[in-house]
């Protein structure tokens, strides 16, 4: 009895012991972990609606296979609390987990890949000592053969993965640095941004090459292309991030939360140098034209008068117009700009239908708390009045993109 | 049914209106915890997204965003000699329930009262001769000046996006605006909305009459606006589904569009919808409170713990839980002793419609505050009142709120249904014009509230019972604003006039709307002998109380109320803030 409780007086002094050698990160850099778990947005996959943050569970489809995110709290037997800080690296830069198992790419290690150690020391300290741990056991993914084989992560990576690390172009300035740095690294935007090849591999991994960030598809939806921004000046570019709007748009579909949980919490000067760097890389070539445009005045014109509609005019006058406006300006900051719209004018339309089709409404910011919403229209109009309004708002102004069928609007509905 | 007890929280507050929700935001911004208690739904803008508000029906008729007579009912009489009966359906006036209360389905003009208006019994002291006025008249002034209360009536209007015509620019007369209104310290936020053609017509004419006419001071915004918590107010676009509907397009200023999606970001902040709370629980000494009950949706009884309770309910909801908890003492007409209930005020309104053959007004095209009107009939100045024996005045208007067709105005002699109504509102739809009034109310010896004593609510605590009918001095004042309004109806030219005005013989009609501008029953003022609040809305009997809204008007003013409830409540919360918490204690000493 008595050797018991000495052992376990002995144990408690041990611990103690123990904690007070591996004092506790410095909280400044637990901070600095924190923020750039928000650059690097991680929250997003791994968490899952009603489980604690970052202990994983979320179901990713990848197209062949469900992939469930990882917990990443610092529980030791379900978490990443037994990680050393460099097999940490390693699970964030090379995708291979403490086990020696390769993780899938739905990780973005190959934008990872850049992120400096200082910066990995500082998300080590955030997930180690700025989390709470839970013990939530995430499903195990399922993925179909061949794709199932793990080890088969080991060929993609050496065809496809650039491990380099962040390297700065010849003539950029200090800012535009940090913003590539932001963007090419943690923000990982290239992941939906730069268009995809046969195996799912990015087509380009740094701004040299002209596919990087040059838009493209993914899941079917029309990704703009971030390259040079030429609609946009820099200053809408950080609105844009900092509140899902600016002078003319509003985020919609998965930028929605990533604009939430990711852009809206990045300080202002990173913001200005994301902006410095997208507004610096060569615009990706103007596709010409699908149509002759009908005209900015000539649509107004139309709709003012209201005589002689098509029914894409009329659907749009009994839908629409109420906050678009007919000059399809909308107003700054609240109802997205028509006239010139990326997302209307996507040779790919389904983003346009969807949003026609389903709404969407502004992520709550600190900037912008106000949640503005789009009415979805699927239960109002049928799938043919959507592809003639889609339609209308395509050729309508100065839009110019192919017309929109009932069937690819069916499509969207599903 | 059980009985369970929240957290404690620095603040809650009781209905989550206007002044709910102001108390919210500058009180959780101070970093309080607080809590907010709502007695009907969330009403989230999913509920209202477009076009789900375009339905005359839903709203305007079957009342959707309004509380049930079943939920809110009082009762009713004239005169302390009658026995009051129930509200069985509104009439004359429709209080709100739900997250957003009435400022959900207001009209939105945003008008503040004049510099006389806040000190009416000065003025009345002043220019009428002792004895020429009723006897019973009990109006009083509000108790703080202009200068003090103006930057609060500021900064509402810059939460609300207020659009319209500067007419007094720090003491300097700008063309276009209210000449007669008090000095602004800014100008309005916003230009004004587009005219009707209704509103050019009567600006016109009363101009040529020697009125001075200007916008509709409007919360339906004119432009996009980012109001000082940075929440966000769309353009309006001239859909007419205002007054009784939340707003499908972002463009009227609401707790919902200025406030809440900001004050619930912050983690201090919590909200329980239906929850409804039946009495504010005082400590053995009755000095202070030490938090309110309220019965859940699942009806359990559920006890909140607070260091501060604000009562920010409805004006009749307020001074019925004041009552009910043993706030004051409850006002005697006979004894004029007790505080709570007096000074109960309403206000009427009239209107002259004009038919024009041969003009087309598309009401259809419009928002609810659009239209002009003029203030030269308000008290202090006009000199016609104090000759003729009254005091009052009004705003008389050219409004068009909506064009909605039920309930369309058609020439006398049109049948009221069937297939002359039909052809009726084929003639007649769009070719008529309002010139209307809304006047002030005066506050009586007789005119109160208390607790009736035969009918019961559902949780068995006694309906709040009103005591109000029309004075002689209400309706000459009525007679001579008739004369005023038909004056400037027969110079437009009309084809045919029909008009609604009270007689000298009139008696309160409950079942027509009027508006719900109840106002009074704890009313702030100097002294605890006749008021229930001081000018920060604290209660005199229980110094962690405070009760923002119309009840704390000592009579009604010609002008809307909500920017003096915005504006008084705004004035509290800064007390709180800057005084309360520091030192918590009456305020003010006496």
């Amino acid at each position: 009895m008595m050797n018991k409780l000495t052992q376990f007086l002995t144990t408690a002094m041990l611990a103690l012991a123990g904690a007070a050698v591996h004092a506790a990160p410095d909280q400044a850099l637990i901070q600095r972990g924190e923020y750039l778990a928000r650059a690097g947005d991680c929250i997003a996959c791994h968490s899952a609606p009603g489980k604690p943050a970052f202990a994983g569970g979320l179901a990713i489809d990848s197209g062949h296979g469900i992939i469930y995110s990882t917990n990443i709290t610092p529980d030791k037997q379900h978490g990443i609390g037994a990680y050393t800080e460099k097999q940490f690296a390693d699970a964030v830069r090379k995708g291979v987990k403490a086990d020696g198992t390769h993780l899938y790419p739905a990780m973005p290690y190959t934008s990872y890949a850049k992120v400096s150690d200082a910066d990995i020391k500082a998300l080590y300290a955030f997930f180690q000592s700025g989390v709470k741990a839970s013990a939530f056991d995430a499903p195990a993914s399922k993925m179909r053969f061949p794709f199932n084989l793990r080890f088969g992560m080991g060929f993609w990576n050496y065809f496809f993965a650039d491990a380099k690390p962040f390297a700065a172009q010849a003539g950029w300035s200090d800012k535009v640095k940090q913003g590539a740095y932001l963007v090419e690294g943690l923000g990982h935007c290239s992941s939906c941004h730069t268009p995809r090849g046969f195996a799912m591999n990015e087509k380009a991994s740094n701004s040299g090459q002209p596919a990087f960030l040059a838009g493209g598809e993914l899941n079917d939806w029309p990704v703009p292309s971030l390259r040079g921004m030429p609609r946009w000046s820099e200053a809408q570019i950080v609105d844009y991030l900092q509140t899902g709007r600016n002078h003319g748009s509003a985020v919609a579909g998965e930028m929605t939360a990533v604009v939430e949980h990711s852009t809206s919490h990045l300080r202002e000067d990173d913001l200005q140098s994301i902006a410095a760097y997208l507004k610096a890389l060569p615009p990706a070539p103007a596709r010409s034209p699908a149509v002759k445009p009908q005209g900015s005045q000539e649509t107004a014109r139309k709709l003012t008068a209201a005589v002689n509609l098509t029914l894409g005019e009329r659907l749009y006058l009994d839908n629409c117009v109420a906050c678009h406006f007919v000059n399809g300006k909308g107003a700054s900051r609240v109802f997205p700009e028509l006239d010139g719209a990326t997302v209307i004018n996507a040779d790919n339309p389904t983003a346009l239908i969807s949003v026609m089709l389903h709404g969407a409404r502004t992520p709550s910011t600190d900037k912008a708390p106000s949640i503005l919403v789009m009415p979805g229209f699927a239960r109002r109009l049928s799938d043919a009045e959507v592809a003639t309004l889609a339609t209308f708002l395509r050729q309508g102004w100065s839009n110019s993109a192919a017309s929109v069928s009932e069937r690819e609007v069916a499509k969207v509905r599903k | 049914m059980s009985n369970i007890t929240n957290d404690e929280v620095d603040v809650v507050i009781v209905g989550l209106g206007w002044a709910g929700s102001i108390m919210a935001i500058e009180l959780a911004q101070a970093g309080l915890k607080v809590r907010a208690l709502e007695r009907g739904p969330d009403r989230p803008p999913e509920d209202f997204a477009y076009p789900k508000p375009a339905d005359q029906y839903a709203y305007a008729i079957k009342n959707k965003v309004f509380a049930t007579p079943r939920d809110a009912a009082l009762t009713v009489r004239y005169n302390d000699s009658e026995t009051a009966l129930p509200t069985r359906k509104w009439g004359a006036f429709a209080p709100g329930t739900g997250v957003g209360g009435s400022g959900l389905h207001w009209t939105g003009v945003l008008i503040r009262p004049t510099t006389t208006d806040i000190k009416l019994k000065t003025y009345a002291d002043h220019a009428y001769k002792r004895g020429s006025l009723d006897p019973d008249l009990r109006i009083k002034d509000f108790p703080f000046t202009w200068d003090e209360i103006e930057p609060f009536f500021d900064k509402f209007d810059k939460i609300c996006g207020l659009s319209g015509n500067t007419g007094n620019l720090k003491g300097i007369i700008q063309p276009g605006g209210d000449p007669f209104e008090g000095p602004r310290s800014s100008p309005y936020p916003l230009p004004a909305l587009h005219d009707t053609y209704n509103s050019s017509l009567f600006a016109e004419t009363a101009k040529k009459m020697g009125y001075h006419p200007f916008p509709n001071p409007s919360a339906n915004v004119s432009q996009a606006w980012t109001n000082p918590y940075g929440a966000q107010l769309a353009p309006c676009n001239y859909c007419g589904y205002c007054s009784k509907y939340p707003c499908l397009n972002y463009s009227k200023a609401s707790p919902q569009t200025a406030i809440l999606d900001v004050v619930k970001r912050m983690p201090n902040f919590s909200m329980r919808v239906n929850a409804n709370v039946i009495r504010v629980d005082l400590h053995a000494d009755k000095k202070t409170a030490r938090g309110v009950t309220y019965i859940d949706e699942n009806k359990n009884e559920v006890f909140q713990p607070a260091k501060i309770v604000i009562l920010s309910s409805f004006q009749f909801a307020n001074v019925r839980l004041m009552m009910l908890s043993g706030i004051g003492q409850i006002y005697n007409p006979l004894t004029e002793t007790g505080t709570i209930g007096r000074n109960y005020a309403f206000l009427s309104n009239g209107d002259a419609t004009l038919f024009f053959k041969d003009k087309h007004f598309n009401p259809f095209a419009t928002a609810g505050a659009t239209g002009e009107m003029f203030n030269d009939i308000s008290p202090g100045n006009f000199e016609d009142g104090i000759k003729l024996g009254f005091i009052g005045g009004a705003k008389i208007h050219s409004s068009q709120a909506t064009g909605a067709p039920i309930g369309t105005a058609l020439p006398k002699g049109t049948p009221g249904w069937g297939k002359g109504w039909k052809e009726g509102m084929v003639d007649w739809y769009g070719r008529s014009m309002k010139i209307g009034i809304t006047t002030t109310c005066m506050s009586y010896r007789g005119h109160h509230l208390d607790l009736d004593p035969n009918y019961k609510d559902p949780w068995g605590q006694p309906l709040l019972r009103m005591t109000f009918d029309w004075r002689q001095n209400e309706l000459k004042l009525q007679r001579y604003l008739r004369d005023i309004v038909l004056g400037i109806a027969k110079e437009l030219g009309p084809d045919s006039i029909s008009e609604n005005f009270l007689s000298l013989d009139s008696h309160w009609d409950i079942t027509k709307y009027v508006s719900t501008h109840n106002v009074g029953g704890a009313i702030m003022g100097d002294s605890p002998r006749d008021s229930a609040l001081n000018r920060y809305l604290q209660s005199w009997d229980v110094h962690n109380v405070f009760v923002p809204g119309g009840n704390a008007f000592p009579q009604n003013f010609q002008a809307n109320p909500t920017a003096t409830i915005g504006a008084i409540t705004l004035f509290a919360a800064e007390a709180i803030k800057n005084q309360y918490l520091k030192n918590p204690g009456p305020l003010v000493q006496v």
